[in-house]
C-alpha cells in the first residue's frame, strides 16, 4: 500500500521533541504495561502560538478536550481486546470497514488526524511550498494556485463534519476530502496534508465563515515543511 | 379610432407574452427563512441570542439561500412544497439533498422549542403512545440523549411516529432526515428533532455536547409536539 508516510507511531526525525519523548517515556513505564496505550501527543507549539489566526481557547479545546477525547475513548475501547497490543495505524486499517468496530475506527481514526494536523499548522506559516514538492504540484495540479482553489473546494464541499487532504495516491499528488474521522490511510493513500473543516476546529474563532479559516489556514498557518518531508519520506 | 381599439389589446397581448418568456421563476416558488417564532434571547440561559442570531440567520438562512439557487437546475423543486420534497429527495443531486434537509430540519427545530417554562406538557393521548413504545419518560429521555450523543459528527436526533403508529428514537447524519427516501433512514414524521451540529452548541457548550442536550430539554415546546401527533392520529 505504500504507507510509508508520516507515522504517528515511529520516532521520525520530523516528530517535534516533545512527541517523541512522550512515546519514550510511556515505552520505558512497564511497570504498569501502559507500554501499548495510546497517547496524546503535545503541541509542537505553545497554545497561544497561532493566534490571532486560531486561538488559544480553540487550541485548548481542540486539544486539551476533542483530541484527548478520542485517546481516552480509543484506550477505554481496545482495553483487554487484540487490538490493545496493536500500533495506531495498524488499529486503523485492522478496523477499517468494519461496521461492528466503527466506535474503534472512529476514535483512532481522530486520534491519527489531529495528531497529524498539529504538524501541518505552525507559527508564521503559510505561504508556497519550494523545491521538489513545488515541482510535484506544479507537475500534477498545473500550478500552486489550482491546488489552492482544489483544497479549498474540498474543504467547502465536505458537507457536515470531515477533512480536506493532500494525498500522495499512486506516485500522484491529489486532493481529497473525507468525512467524520475518514482518512487517507484507509484508502491506500499517503497523507501529506490536512485541514480539519469540523465546526469544532473554527467555530469559536469563525463560526459559520468555514472560507475565512481555509483561506487563513493556507494564507497563514500550513507548515510546507512539514508536507515537503512527508512527500519525501514516501 | 378603429386603429386606437385595436392597438391596446395588442400591446397587451404582446406585454403579456414577453413577461411569460422573459420573467424569472415567480417570487411564489421560491422557499423563506421563516422567523424565529420567539426573541432571539427568549431561550436563554440554556441557548444564548449570539448562537441563535448565527445558526438561523447565517446557517439557516444559507439553506435557504442555496436551495433557492439549485431551482433554476432542477425546475420541479419550484413546484414541490418543502415536506413533499424531503421524500422525494433520492431523485436530486446531493446539493439538493443538503440543502432542502437543512431547510426542514431547522424550520422544525426552531417550531419545537419554547422559552423555558412556556412548552407545556405532553398530552394524554402522546403520553400513551410514549409509555407503549418506551415504557416511560425517563426512558425516551435515555433513548433520545443516547442517539443525540452517539451522532459521531454531524447530524440530528429525532422522535418519530413510523407508519405503523409506534414512536420510535432515530437518529441522522447532516442534514437528512426521517422524511427522506434514503438507504440507512428509518422512516418515519418526526415530532420532536434535535440538532447536534457543533454550530448549534459550540459558542456556549464547546465540546460539551451532554451538557447542551440536558439543557435543551427544559425549551421543548409540548405544545407542537402534541399537535404533530395529533395531526397523525
Amino acid at each position: 500500500m505504500g504507507m510509508t508516510g508520516y507515522r504517528l507511531n515511529q520516532p521520525v526525525g520530523y516528530l517535534p521533541s516533545s512527541l517523541a519523548n512522550a512515546q519514550s517515556l510511556v515505552g520505558q513505564d512497564t511497570l504498569f504495561s501502559l507500554s501499548m496505550a495510546h497517547t496524546l501527543p503535545a503541541l509542537p507549539y505553545g497554545p497561544d502560538a497561532l493566534e490571532p489566526h486560531i486561538s488559544r481557547q480553540t487550541l485548548e479545546f481542540h486539544h486539551g478536550k476533542h483530541h484527548a477525547g478520542y485517546v481516552t475513548n480509543l484506550n477505554n475501547l481496545v482495553a483487554g481486546t487484540e487490538l490493545e497490543a496493536k500500533s495506531l495505524e495498524d488499529t486503523i486499517t485492522a478496523v477499517a470497514g468494519d461496521a461492528s468496530k466503527a466506535g474503534v475506527f472512529n476514535n483512532a481514526a481522530q486520534v491519527w488526524n489531529h495528531s497529524f494536523y498539529w504538524q501541518c499548522i505552525k507559527p508564521s506559516g503559510g505561504g508556497s511550498p519550494t523545491g521538489a514538492l513545488a515541482d510535484k504540484i506544479a507537475a500534477d495540479f498545473g500550478g500552486f494556485d489550482k491546488f489552492v482553489e482544489a483544497f479549498k473546494t474540498a474543504g467547502a464541499t465536505q458537507f457536515g463534519s470531515g477533512w480536506a487532504w493532500l494525498v500522495l495516491d499512486g506516485g500522484t499528488l491529489k486532493v481529497t476530502k473525507t468525512a467524520n474521522a475518514d482518512l487517507p490511510l484507509a484508502h491506500g493513500q499517503t497523507a501529506l496534508l490536512t485541514m480539519d473543516v469540523w465546526e469544532h476546529a473554527y467555530y469559536l474563532d469563525y463560526q459559520n465563515r468555514r472560507p475565512d479559516y481555509m483561506t487563513t489556514f493556507l494564507d497563514k498557518l500550513v507548515n510546507w515543511d512539514f508536507v515537503a518531508a512527508n512527500l519525501a519520506a514516501a | 379610432m378603429v386603429f386606437r381599439s385595436l392597438r391596446r389589446p395588442l400591446l397587451a397581448w404582446l406585454t403579456a407574452l414577453a413577461l411569460l418568456l422573459f420573467t424569472p421563476a415567480p417570487a411564489w416558488a421560491d422557499f423563506v427563512l421563516p422567523p424565529l417564532p420567539y426573541a432571539l434571547d427568549a431561550l436563554e440561559p440554556a441557548i444564548d441570542a449570539t448562537t441563535m442570531t448565527i445558526h438561523h440567520d447565517r446557517h439557516h438562512g444559507a439553506y435557504v439561500a442555496n436551495l433557492n439557487s439549485l431551482i433554476e437546475a432542477n425546475p420541479t423543486l419550484a413546484k414541490l412544497s418543502l415536506e413533499t420534497l424531503q421524500g422525494q429527495i433520492s431523485s436530486f443531486p446531493v446539493a439538493v439533498r443538503n440543502n432542502a434537509g437543512g431547510h426542514w430540519n431547522h424550520s422544525q427545530f426552531w417550531a419545537v422549542m419554547a422559552p423555558a417554562g412556556e412548552g407545556g406538557e405532553p398530552s394524554a393521548d402522546l403520553l400513551a403512545a410514549i409509555n407503549g413504545a418506551f415504557g416511560s419518560m425517563e426512558t425516551l429521555h435515555s433513548q433520545f440523549n443516547q442517539a443525540a450523543t452517539g451522532r459521531f459528527g454531524s447530524g440530528w436526533a429525532w422522535l418519530i411516529r413510523k407508519s405503523d403508529g409506534n414512536l420510535a428514537i432515530t437518529s441522522t447524519a447532516n442534514q437528512d432526515n426521517p422524511l427522506m427516501d434514503l438507504p440507512g433512514i428509518e422512516p418515519g414524521t418526526p415530532l420532536l428533532g434535535l440538532d447536534v451540529w457543533e454550530h448549534a452548541y459550540y459558542l456556549q457548550y464547546q465540546n460539551r455536547r451532554p451538557d447542551y442536550i440536558k439543557a435543551w430539554w427544559s425549551l421543548v415546546n409540548w405544545s407542537e409536539v402534541n399537535r404533530r401527533y395529533a395531526a397523525l392520529s
